[in-house]
Parts: structure tokens; sequence; C-alpha cells
């Protein structure tokens, strides 16, 4: 069982220049954890140290955003597309 | 000849800036990071060729420390993040503020000092880099204030040859020396006033805005700092400050360099005011003193000469080991002033630029 975690621009380096990555499923917690064994440099673009989301960085699971409350429990189910939602603040 | 590479750190990249013919022309590298804040910036002259750092800040997608074996051509990010704070710590690294290179005899320590306040220490030449606990766990850290720019650790200073002395400056907390190598560490701001507090309040034993402290390699214990308000010599490291402004048009600034063959001869870029970040009556000016800060003399021949509002950045302003030496500073307008006969002229090597955070220079035999 998969999903798909979809990229913006600035973070396809990281994933082979690809604008998805396949992904597996469960909470979104082991879903980054899944991701650091395989695209390391991408999860540490999404997550912090202590593994807590970037306080800039946006996820929508199947168009719902997770921020707020504990999003790393947040279910991924099968076939879901995880957005990263690109950089928009800043000057 | 050899070549000189003067590395920028910009708000939107890092620019490289290189000369082939003892400082006298430049060609500068398309920029490197583009649109990536570049806060620090090392060259590792112990190695052959220079091992090149940067400490950069992918916007919102967090630091990275990073580094280059071909000056500058390609730039490694190792698979397991190079610098974070240990599990239990409840803290993440939010900018890289400073890559310090340790003394000869340590070959393969680097030191980096990050937001929030902490210090880390590498002994594999920066390819990863640990905590150091002794810092982390000091008591005074709850009370350890931020700066205007953050809660930064922005200056490490090891010395040269004794690799258990080392100082370090934050904002807004002060200058801390350990003489074990990390497990203890005293404040060390007698005599530094904190401006910005009550007035029977400043001469705190810590809690100083300290901006940036220099020295000269021969000459370890004698300090320089420019403070939020108050330049200082200390003779002991650290253990005392004199307060050495007399000529100076402000006592405000960030940098503070040392001349690479004069212990007794530094340079400082003024700015009005904490609220007025300016030059000082608008005038681009560098001041340098040979006599150890007792008195000061400005610089201006070759900076511009109409009003000028570029201010120069903590890490912005910098000495090559040429002889005679050679002295570089970038602005927040984005320019990079050169000198390279001590300071006596100067000319601009980079212009329109983004915003300059760092400035640092490596020579290539």
């Amino acid at each position: 069982m998969s999903s798909r975690l979809l990229l913006p621009a600035a973070l396809r380096h990281y994933a082979g220049d690809l604008r998805e990555v396949e992904i597996c499923t469960g909470t979104l917690g082991a879903v980054l954890d899944d991701l650091a064994s395989r695209h390391p440099q991408l999860e540490r673009r999404l997550r912090d140290e202590r593994g807590r989301l970037r306080p800039h960085v946006l996820l929508f699971v199947d168009g719902v955003g997770v921020r707020g409350g504990a999003p790393m429990e947040t279910q991924v189910p099968d076939g879901a597309e995880v957005f990263v939602a690109p950089a928009v603040s800043g000057g | 000849m050899g070549t000189t590479i003067v590395l920028i750190g910009t708000r939107k990249g890092l620019a490289i800036a290189r000369s082939t013919d003892d400082r006298r022309s430049w060609a500068m590298d398309d920029l490197h990071f583009s649109n990536q804040e570049v806060y620090s910036v090392a060259a590792d002259s112990r190695r052959d060729p220079p091992r090149i750092f940067a400490g950069v800040g992918t916007g919102h997608w967090g630091p990275l420390l990073t580094y280059s074996d071909d000056l500058g051509q390609t730039w490694t990010e190792p698979a397991e993040p190079p610098i974070g704070f240990p599990a239990g710590s409840d803290a993440a690294v939010e900018r890289v503020w400073q890559i310090q290179p340790a003394g000869a005899q340590q070959r393969d320590v680097v030191y980096a000092g990050v937001e929030p306040h902490a210090l880390f220490k590498s002994e594999d030449g920066g390819e990863s880099f640990a905590l150091v606990e002794g810092l982390w766990q000091h008591p005074h850290r709850p009370s350890w204030e931020p700066g205007g720019g953050g809660a930064c650790l922005h200056t490490v200073l090891p010395h040269p040859s004794d690799p258990g002395d080392i100082l370090v400056a934050m904002s807004a907390a002060g200058v801390y020396r350990t003489r074990d190598g990390g497990a203890s560490w005293h404040p060390a701001n007698r005599g530094i006033q904190a401006a910005f507090l009550p007035e029977d309040q400043r001469f705190p034993e810590f809690g100083q805005c300290v901006h940036k402290v220099a020295f000269h390699r021969d000459r370890p214990d004698r300090l320089y700092a420019q403070n939020h308000f108050g330049v200082y010599r200390s003779e002991d490291r650290g253990d005392s400050w004199t307060a050495i402004e007399s000529g100076l048009p402000s006592n405000f600034g960030f940098t503070v360099v040392v001349h690479p063959h004069h212990p007794d001869t530094v340079y400082l870029f003024p700015l009005q005011a904490d609220g007025e970040r300016f030059p000082p009556q608008a005038k681009c000016r560098v001041y340098r003193s040979e006599n150890a800060g007792d008195s000061w003399e400005s610089l201006s021949a070759g900076l511009p000469e109409d009003a000028y509002y570029g201010a120069v950045l903590r890490d912005a302003m910098v000495a090559d080991a040429g002889n005679p030496g050679g002295i570089y500073f970038g602005t927040r307008l984005g320019e990079v002033f050169a000198s390279r006969d001590d300071g006596d002229s100067w000319a601009m090597i980079a212009g329109h630029l983004p915003d300059i955070l760092s400035v640092r220079v490596a020579e290539v035999a």
C-alpha cells in the first residue's frame, strides 16, 4: 500500500528531481520516518531534529491541512496525496 | 602568485570573488545558494586547498551547514544532518551564525555557533558536529536574552595554542570563556557596560549585548570587542575590559577586525546608534587604530564621498594574511570594499549584490 508526496519545485532536487515520491501509509510521523530513510535531505527540510514540522512548512493530506493539534498523528491512507505547499512568505 | 578568494555571504546567496593578481582585479562567480541566506562562511586554511564552509538558511526548509573542498565548485551535504541538537534537548538549530576552525594543533576540530545560543564542535573536519553540553547546561542559559538578530552564539575564538581555552560571544548574553575544553564556562564581561539596562544595573555579570570580539593569534590574551554601545580592549583574555573609544565618532557598531600582522592595529566600522544604523554623518568610513585603540583615525581614500547609508554587520569585515594587509568589508547595500595597503586606500570589488551578512577570505597557493 502506498501514497504520494507531491513536491514543490524547491524540494525536487532532494528527491532526484522528481515531482513526487512514493510514500508509505500510516501516521504522518511514520510516513516521514520512512521518508527519512530513503530521502534524508528531503525529510530534514520538512521536519527539524525534534521531529516537528518546520514553522513555515505546510502539509495537506488529501487537501486537508495538518497544522495544529498533533500533526504527526494524522493518518495517511492508501492512495492519499500529501501536498507540500511551496514557500510563500519572505521578501 | 596564488589566488585570493573572498567569500561573500548575502541575504540571497553566496558570492565568491577571485583574484589572481595580488588582489588588484577580481572575477565573480555566479551566485551560489540562490535566494538563500548565508549568515556564516569560513575557510579552513589548515587544509590544502582550504575547505570552505557555508551556513545557509534555506528559508522555510531549515538551516544547512555545508562545505566545499574544491573552492566552491561543488558542495557537500552529508546524508546524516551535520549539525543538530541531540534528542531530549527540546531545541532545534534555527541558524548557523559562525563556523570557526580551531588552532593548527587540532587539525580536524571545527566549531560552530548557532541560534538558539549553543556551541557545537566537530572533530572530523566539519562533517559532523556535537553539542558542547557544558555551555548548553550552563545555569545562566535560561536568563540569556536574544539580541536584535536573534539568540545567537555569533563568535568563537579558540586559543591558537591551548586547545582547552575557548571564548564565545553571544547576543545578548555576553562573553564566556572555558579553560577546560568546554566542560565549564564562566562569564568574562567585567568592565563592559550594558547601556540598555537601568542605570544602576549597567555592569552585570552577564547579559551584555556583545556584537563581535577579535584577537591576533600572536597575542591571544589581548581582545578587542565591539558592543551594542561600547568598544573595549582586554589584556587578560576577558578577565577585565577597558573602553577604547577616544576619537571615535560613535561607540556603536557591529564589527571589529585585527590586522593580520600587527596586534596593535585594529579596524572598526562605526554606526551612529542602535536606532540609527547608518555611518555617522552618512560618511562611509573605516576607523583604524595603530595603538590598540588608544586613538583612532578615519580612513576614506577610495570610499564613497556621497551620503552613504549602508551598515556593516558583525561578520562582514575581515582581514587576509597578505603583507601589506588586505582588509575587506561588505555592506547592507550589497557592496564590497577592499584595501590591499593596510586600509590606507580602498576600492569597490563587488557591487549590486544582495544585503551582505558575512565576508571571509582564503588564499590558495
